[in-house]
C-alpha cells in the first residue's frame, strides 16, 4: 500500500505562480504546487503539456538555454531556488536528476557512481568505496556490478545502465530526485526494478517522476499532478486521482478519451 | 457512454460487454414473468420455461465475466470506465441471483400444485408484488443503459415499498393459517414464494446502486436515504 497520508508530509517544494517561457511561448502558465516531502509524486499529461519543463525547472537545468526563463517562485524548503545566487552545482547536489536515456560517462561502473561525490566530498578511498556500494545497493544493482566494477558503465545493460545513472544520482545523497521517463527506454522487468527502486527511495529523498505511462504513474507515486498545454489541471492523491478524479478534461486524459 | 476513446476497439468492447449485460437482464426479466405467470395460472409448463432458461442465464454470466476478465488484462481501465467494468461485473451476479429466484418460485409453484393445495389462496396480492419487482428490475436496466443516477434513486425508493407489500403479505398468510391449518403447508410455499419476490426487488435496487457507483464513484451500499441523495447532489 502506498503511503498517501497527507497529514504527515511536509511540504518539499513549493511552486508558487510559476510562469516558463521558451523566447516568446509559455509553456508553464502560473503554476502553484507543493511537492510533499518523503513522497513520490508524478506529472502526467500529453506531449507538450510542459511536465518536462517544469521537472527542469525545478534544478535549474534550464539555465542551460539562454532563451529560456522562469518568473515566480520554487521554494526548496522555503528558500526560493530561482533567486538563489547558490552555484547552480550546488543546488543539483540537492536536486538530483536522471533523465530519459541512460546516461552512462566513458568510465568504469565505479567511477560513474564515484564521479559526483569528488565533486562535492573528500571522502577517503575506504569511504569512498562503502558510498559506491551503498548507492549501487541502493539502486539495487550491486549483486549484479559487485564483479566488474572497473568494467565500461556502458557495458551494461539498458536496464542497468539506468540504474547505474540513479546510482549516480544518489551517491551524492541528494534531498530530491528528479526522474524524467526513467523507464521510458526500458524492458518491462528493468521497469519493474527501477519502479520498485522508485517506491524504495522515497524513505530517503523526495521522488519527482514525469512519465508518458499513466499505468507507471497509478503503480508507483503517491500523488500526479495532470498537466495540459502548460496549466496545472489537477493535483492530487494518486489513488483518487485513477479512481474518481475531479476535472473531467484529467479523466478524459486517464482513460484514454483525449482526443 | 456518450463520449468515445482513443480505442474504437475499447469503445466496441465496453458496447458489446454492456449489451450482454442487458441480454441477461431481458432473460432473467422473462424468467420473473413466466414465473408469475405459472403462479397466476398454476401452470407447469411456464413453470418448466423458468427453469429452461436458468441455464442461459448462468452461461451468460460466466460469458460476461469472461469479457470483463479480458477487457481488464487487456486495457488497465481506469476512472470511470473501471468502475463500469466493476458495476457490471456485480450487476451480472445480481442478475443471476435473480434468475436463481425466478426458478425458485417456479418450483416452488410446482410443489404447490403438485400438492393439490387449495386454489383460495392469496396469491393476487404475490402477483401484485411479483409485478412490482419485475417492474423494479426493468427500471433498474434501463437505468443501467442510460447511466441514469435519478432514475437510480427513485428504484431505491420503490424497493420500499415491496418490503412493506412484504411485511403485509406475511400477516394475511398467517390469518390465512390460523383460519385453516390445512393450508399451513401451502402457505409457507408461499411464503418462501414472496421472500423470493423481496429478494428480486432488492437485487434490483442494488444494480440501482451500481449506477450511482458509475456516474458519480460514490459507493452508496448500506448508506440512508440521505446519504445517498447527498451522494448524488
Amino acid at each position: 500500500m502506498l503511503n498517501t497520508d497527507t497529514s504527515i508530509a511536509r511540504t518539499k517544494i513549493a511552486i508558487k505562480n510559476l510562469n516558463f517561457y521558451y523566447g516568446k511561448f509559455k509553456a508553464l502558465k502560473d503554476i502553484n504546487l507543493d511537492i510533499p516531502e518523503g513522497r513520490v509524486t508524478a506529472f502526467i499529461g500529453p506531449s507538450g503539456c510542459g511536465k518536462s519543463t517544469l521537472l527542469r525547472v525545478l534544478n535549474r537545468m534550464f539555465e542551460l538555454y539562454p532563451e529560456q526563463r522562469a518568473e515566480g517562485q520554487i521554494l526548496l524548503d522555503g528558500e526560493n531556488l530561482l533567486n538563489s545566487k547558490d552555484d547552480v552545482a550546488l543546488l543539483r547536489a540537492k536536486v538530483g536528476m536522471v533523465f530519459q536515456k541512460p546516461t552512462p560517462f566513458p568510465m568504469s561502473i565505479y567511477d560513474n557512481v564515484a564521479f559526483g561525490v569528488k565533486l562535492f566530498e573528500n571522502l577517503s578511498a575506504n569511504d569512498m568505496e562503502e558510498r559506491v556500494e551503498w548507492a549501487l545497493r541502493k539502486s539495487a544493482l550491486w549483486t549484479e556490478v559487485k564483479d566488474k566494477l572497473q568494467q565500461s558503465g556502458s557495458s551494461l545493460s539498458g536496464g542497468q545502465q539506468q540504474r547505474l545513472c540513479i546510482a549516480r544520482g544518489i551517491a551524492i545523497k541528494p534531498e530530491v530526485l528528479l526522474l524524467d521517463e526513467p523507464c521510458s527506454a526500458l524492458d518491462p522487468i528493468s521497469t519493474a526494478k527501477v519502479e520498485e527502486l522508485i517506491v524504495e527511495l522515497k524513505a530517503d529523498y523526495t521522488v519527482v517522476i514525469v512519465t508518458h505511462n499513466m499505468q507507471q504513474a497509478a503503480r508507483c507515486s503517491d500523488y500526479t499532478a495532470y498537466m495540459y498545454l502548460g496549466d496545472l489541471i489537477e493535483f492530487g492523491d494518486t489513488k483518487q486521482m485513477f479512481f474518481k478524479p475531479k476535472r473531467k478534461e484529467t479523466e478524459d486524459y486517464i482513460t484514454g478519451r483525449f482526443g | 457512454m456518450p463520449d468515445k476513446h482513443l480505442s474504437t476497439q475499447f469503445d466496441s468492447e465496453l458496447t458489446s460487454v454492456s449489451s450482454q449485460v442487458m441480454e441477461m437482464g431481458g432473460l432473467v426479466e422473462s424468467q420473473i414473468i413466466g414465473a408469475m405467470k405459472a403462479l397466476a395460472h398454476f401452470s407447469l409448463e411456464s413453470a418448466d420455461e423458468v427453469a429452461a432458461t436458468e441455464a442461459r442465464v448462468n452461461a451468460m454470466e460466466i460469458e460476461i465475466d469472461r469479457d470483463l476478465s479480458s477487457i481488464i488484462a487487456r486495457r488497465q481501465p481506469t476512472a470511470r470506465d473501471l468502475r463500469l467494468l466493476i458495476a457490471i461485473s456485480k450487476t451480472t451476479a445480481n442478475l443471476e441471483r435473480v434468475g436463481d429466484e425466478a426458478a425458485k418460485i417456479a418450483r416452488m409453484v410446482r410443489s404447490i400444485i403438485e400438492a393439490g393445495a387449495p386454489r383460495a389462496l392469496p396469491t393476487l396480492e404475490l402477483r401484485y408484488a411479483g409485478e412490482l419487482a419485475s417492474g423494479l428490475l426493468n427500471k433498474a436496466l434501463d437505468a443501467f443503459a442510460r447511466l441514469d443516477v435519478n432514475a437510480a434513486l427513485s428504484i431505491l425508493k420503490e424497493d420500499d415499498e415491496i418490503d412493506r407489500e412484504f411485511d403485509g403479505f406475511v400477516r394475511i398468510l398467517i390469518t390465512y393459517m390460523m383460519e385453516d391449518p390445512r393450508t399451513i403447508s401451502a402457505s409457507l410455499d408461499l411464503l418462501f414464494l414472496a421472500k423470493a419476490i423481496e429478494r428480486i426487488g432488492d437485487h434490483a435496487k442494488n444494480i440501482a446502486e451500481f449506477i450511482i457507483y458509475v456516474v458519480k464513484g460514490e459507493d452508496v451500499r448500506h448508506s440512508s436515504m440521505a446519504q445517498v441523495e447527498q451522494a448524488i447532489q
